[in-house]
């Protein structure tokens, strides 16, 4: 335990220091490491005082989160006990209580933190020098004899639509040329679902019950979906049909023209979150749960990953592959770059209203 | 097709079973996701080993092109040697950490969102296996963000409010990184109008004859140095490491230490050889740069290692300091330097992931706490978890018989050979940092063996936990093949740094 009436008689001596370090009694540093209170700011009583209670919380750090789930479904919701079971409020008062009382502040710290901000901005500003520098030396912006008008990019543009049958050499491009980044591409909006699943999806009664009733507490008609405004409601129901269409239009001539699978998407998500945000969750949620990301990010993500193996696959051994470009300008041609886009524009769909509700009410 | 032909396509075919498993775990239960999760991984080993043997026969990489259109046009993975080796190691290291935390996610880790740690695992894997493999640039960062996106849910899967305080700052960090690595190929790209890795090497030795560009040139491949150092936690860029190892479910932490590091310093390594060109890095000096940073890093690490009070953030810091030892190899700028940062990168992935294996069986025994003194006898309540602990630290150290020896050997050889003045920094700090290294290592080491004196403590039972001791004993054996076979290591990463340029 902290002994801080021994500490401030004498500075023990370094036979002592190595001793406590030796047995671990102690942080020898305290107060030096980043999260961890000043010897002698007021907060480190409180925590002197409160450590003899249990001692996996000897500096704060170790209460875990299952004693404060514990405290919470136990309907503690008075401030004093929550505090003391959230180490790092203790640590935050220390330190804030430390900043008003510069007294007790080290001079280094002072220092540090005078000189910090300067050195940050001056770093900063040498940066943004340097790389407007670097950007006057680049080649100029879309001159023909650049370096990166070379064959790659001529190759694209003349050979592009008989070698991938897409009239938009974009698509070609993305999906056809270059398809193992897109495939990638797709792959990291899957996994920031994933990741913002893992971050607010509310998965435990508990929670939800919670989340239920602070939604009763602060509903009111401008803060919750359904807003009940009839701009809103008006407007949406002439659009969601139209921006949907658009969506759809967008993806399927992806290759004939301007657009393509993610562009598209995001124009559905769009829509898709605009319906939510006239006509509430609850009408939304006959259309899109939980269950459809599953089924669609699943369905889109695997055809596309099986449909560019067998594609790669061929390539790469230089066998016949079934996969026709067909006759550039038809809605049905292009080989894989129409049901690819298809698949992008619906993960990319999927992916937009995702995060809008898992970030507006933790689950569909 | 003949079958050297077939054998050809086995790169891929990792590549895309690590993929297409991701998406399938989604779909899964639980407990499915990680008999798939395990599958993969397996099969992804096999067919790594396979690709050694294939590539160490033949003796010369070979380039497989990702559909249709050959390379500059289309997307093009490369393998040789040392690519099959990594590939391998990484796999091995992968499965046996996750072994050794199985335990634990079904405690840390919400039951309905247990199938979501293995889809992350599992694009983490392809993420990593495509960073091995890539021949293309652009391709590389595409699966760095996977990566970095993965490593993120890894650490706050664990919902405490530690890990998601350790998840933003990891992002933060890491987002400077992509960000200033996705500009310097963004340069590169505008001054030399490639993306294939090859290319960019042929058009960046005619500029650094002709001397055109020079500016640009400078300041991409400096982005891109600082973007990866940012990412693998090269000291002083190292703020966001100790949390995020810290408190993070023990798979995870032994995951981000051993393999997702490694991997961007392989694609520095890969940068360095394959877009840039050895001799023309030689002559940016940026070599230095790592140098120095490297050796600080090997000191201030470790003695933030030794300042903890906290098992598992003393082991992050150590993190810190073998991050420090790669980059004084590649620093050296020597072919021996590279060699010691390679055979460093395979036996710090050995070790590290050890260490954090063992240290959560024995801080569960101790009272879940991670306090230093609460792990007084920790090795007599958990026997197995001692020994690696032991096994581990002695190898962090360099004790012989252990493969961190091997690799102190070979950066001291390296530094020998070295004639550039950087001999004497080089025997120093090896030094300073293994004496520091021995002190906080040793000083757990006992602790963990002297006698709590308290009568009838709770043991755990010899087999009760089966696939945690299979994960210990496995990475025990690794390192003392790493350690004692050290030789036909060295060879392979010597034939495959030779064939990787």
């Amino acid at each position: 335990m902290i002994d801080l009436d021994k500490e401030k008689a004498a500075r023990p001596s370094i036979k002592e220091r190595f001793h406590t370090w030796m047995e671990g009694e102690q942080d020898l540093y305290i107060g030096e490491l980043e999260m961890k209170p000043p010897k002698n700011a007021p907060g480190a009583d409180a925590k002197a005082k409160e450590a003899p209670r249990d001692d996996r919380n000897e500096s704060g750090q170790e209460i875990t989160s299952e004693k404060l789930k514990e405290a919470l479904s136990a309907g503690t919701e008075d401030p004093e006990q929550l505090r003391e079971l959230i180490p790092d409020t203790i640590v935050n008062m220390a330190e804030s209580s430390d900043r008003l009382n510069p007294v007790s502040r080290r001079p280094l710290k002072i220092m540090f933190d005078r000189v910090y901000p300067v050195l940050a901005t001056v770093m900063c500003i040498a940066i943004v020098v340097l790389l407007l520098v670097t950007v006057s030396w680049m080649p100029p912006f879309g001159s023909a004899d650049n370096p990166a008008s070379n064959e790659v990019a001529e190759r694209y543009i003349e050979q592009g639509l008989t070698e991938t049958g897409a009239v938009n050499i974009v698509s070609g491009m993305i999906l056809d040329y270059r398809a193992f980044d897109t495939l990638g591409e797709s792959n990291v909006l899957f996994i920031a679902t994933i990741a913002v699943m893992i971050l607010m999806r509310v998965d435990s009664k508990e929670e939800k019950e919670k989340l239920s009733r602070e939604e009763e507490i602060y509903t009111d008609e401008k803060t919750l979906e359904p807003k009940n405004d009839v701009i809103i409601k008006t407007v949406a129901f002439l659009l969601v049909p139209m921006l949907f269409i658009f969506g759809i239009y967008i993806i399927l001539c992806g290759h004939l023209g301007p657009g393509g699978g993610f562009s598209g998407g995001a124009v559905i998500g769009a829509s898709l979150i605009l319906y939510a945000n006239a006509f509430g969750f609850q009408r939304m949620g006959k259309l899109f749960t939980a269950k459809t990301y599953k089924v669609i990010s699943f369905c889109a993500l695997g055809f596309y990953a099986l449909a560019k193996s067998y594609s790669f696959f061929t390539g790469a051994n230089e066998l016949e592959s079934i996969i026709s470009t067909g006759v550039p300008g038809r809605i049905l041609s292009a080989g894989l770059i129409l049901p690819l886009n298809i698949c992008v524009g619906l993960v990319v769909a999927c992916t937009m209203y995702s995060f809008y509700v898992l970030f507006r009410k933790g689950g569909y | 097709m003949t079958l050297n032909q077939f054998l050809q396509n086995l790169p891929f075919f990792s590549i895309m079973i690590a993929l297409i498993s991701g998406v399938v775990c989604s779909v899964l239960p639980g407990r499915a996701a990680k008999r798939v999760n395990a599958g993969v991984i397996v099969t992804v080993a096999a067919l790594s080993a396979v690709t050694l043997v294939y590539t160490l026969r033949t003796g010369t990489y070979f380039v497989y092109t990702m559909g249709h259109f050959p390379a500059p046009w289309g997307n093009e993975i490369r393998a040789g040697v040392l690519e099959a080796l990594t590939a391998l190691m990484f796999c091995i290291v992968m499965l046996l950490s996750l072994m050794g935390g199985y335990h634990k996610l079904d405690e840390e880790v919400e039951q309905s969102k247990v199938n979501y740690y293995y889809v992350l695992v599992n694009l983490l894997l392809t993420s990593l296996l495509a960073l091995i493999y890539t021949n293309d640039l652009f391709t590389a960062y595409v699966f760095v963000e996977i990566n970095t996106i993965a490593a993120c849910g890894l650490i706050m899967i664990r919902q405490i409010g530690r890990t998601i305080e350790a998840a933003v700052r990891y992002m933060i960090m890491n987002l400077l990184g992509s960000g200033l690595l996705l500009l310097g190929i963004c340069m590169m790209y505008g001054i030399t109008g490639h993306l294939l890795m090859s290319n960019i090497q042929e058009t960046v030795a005619q500029l650094a004859a002709s001397g055109e560009y020079h500016v640009p040139l400078l300041v991409s491949i400096a982005l891109m140095c600082v973007g990866l150092a940012i990412k693998s936690a090269l000291f002083p860029f190292h703020t966001w490491l100790p949390d995020a190892y810290g408190y993070s479910t023990i798979s995870s932490a032994a995951i981000l230490s051993s393999l997702v590091s490694k991997g961007y310093i392989f694609l520095l390594i890969k940068i360095i050889y394959r877009v840039v060109g050895y001799e023309v890095f030689q002559e940016t000096h940026i070599v230095n740069v790592f140098f120095v940073f490297g050796l600080a890093g090997m000191i201030f690490g470790s003695l933030n290692a030794i300042r903890e009070n906290d098992v598992r953030r003393m082991i992050a810091f150590s993190s810190i300091a073998q991050i420090g030892y790669i980059y004084m190899g590649i620093g050296l700028g020597s072919e021996a330097g590279m060699i010691a940062a390679l055979f460093h990168i395979f036996s710090h992935s050995a070790s590290k992931a050890l260490v954090f294996i063992s240290t959560i069986g024995m801080t569960d025994m101790s009272g879940y706490s991670r306090k230093f003194i609460r792990l007084t006898g920790a090795a007599y309540r958990n026997v197995i978890a001692g020994i690696g602990f032991t096994v581990a630290s002695l190898s962090m150290v360099g004790v012989p018989l252990f493969a961190g020896f091997i690799s102190k050997l070979l950066f001291a050889q390296a530094g020998v050979s070295n004639s550039e003045g950087k001999l004497l920094p080089t025997m120093i700090v090896l030094a300073v940092s293994t004496i520091l290294n021995a002190i906080y290592y040793l000083k757990t080491v006992i602790r963990i063996y002297v006698p709590s004196g308290i009568k009838d403590e709770p043991r755990t039972v010899w087999g009760a936990n089966r696939c945690y001791t299979a994960a210990i004993i496995g990475f025990v054996v690794l390192n003392f093949t790493l350690g004692i076979f050290s030789q036909p290591f060295v060879d392979m990463i010597t034939e495959g740094l030779s064939m990787f340029a």
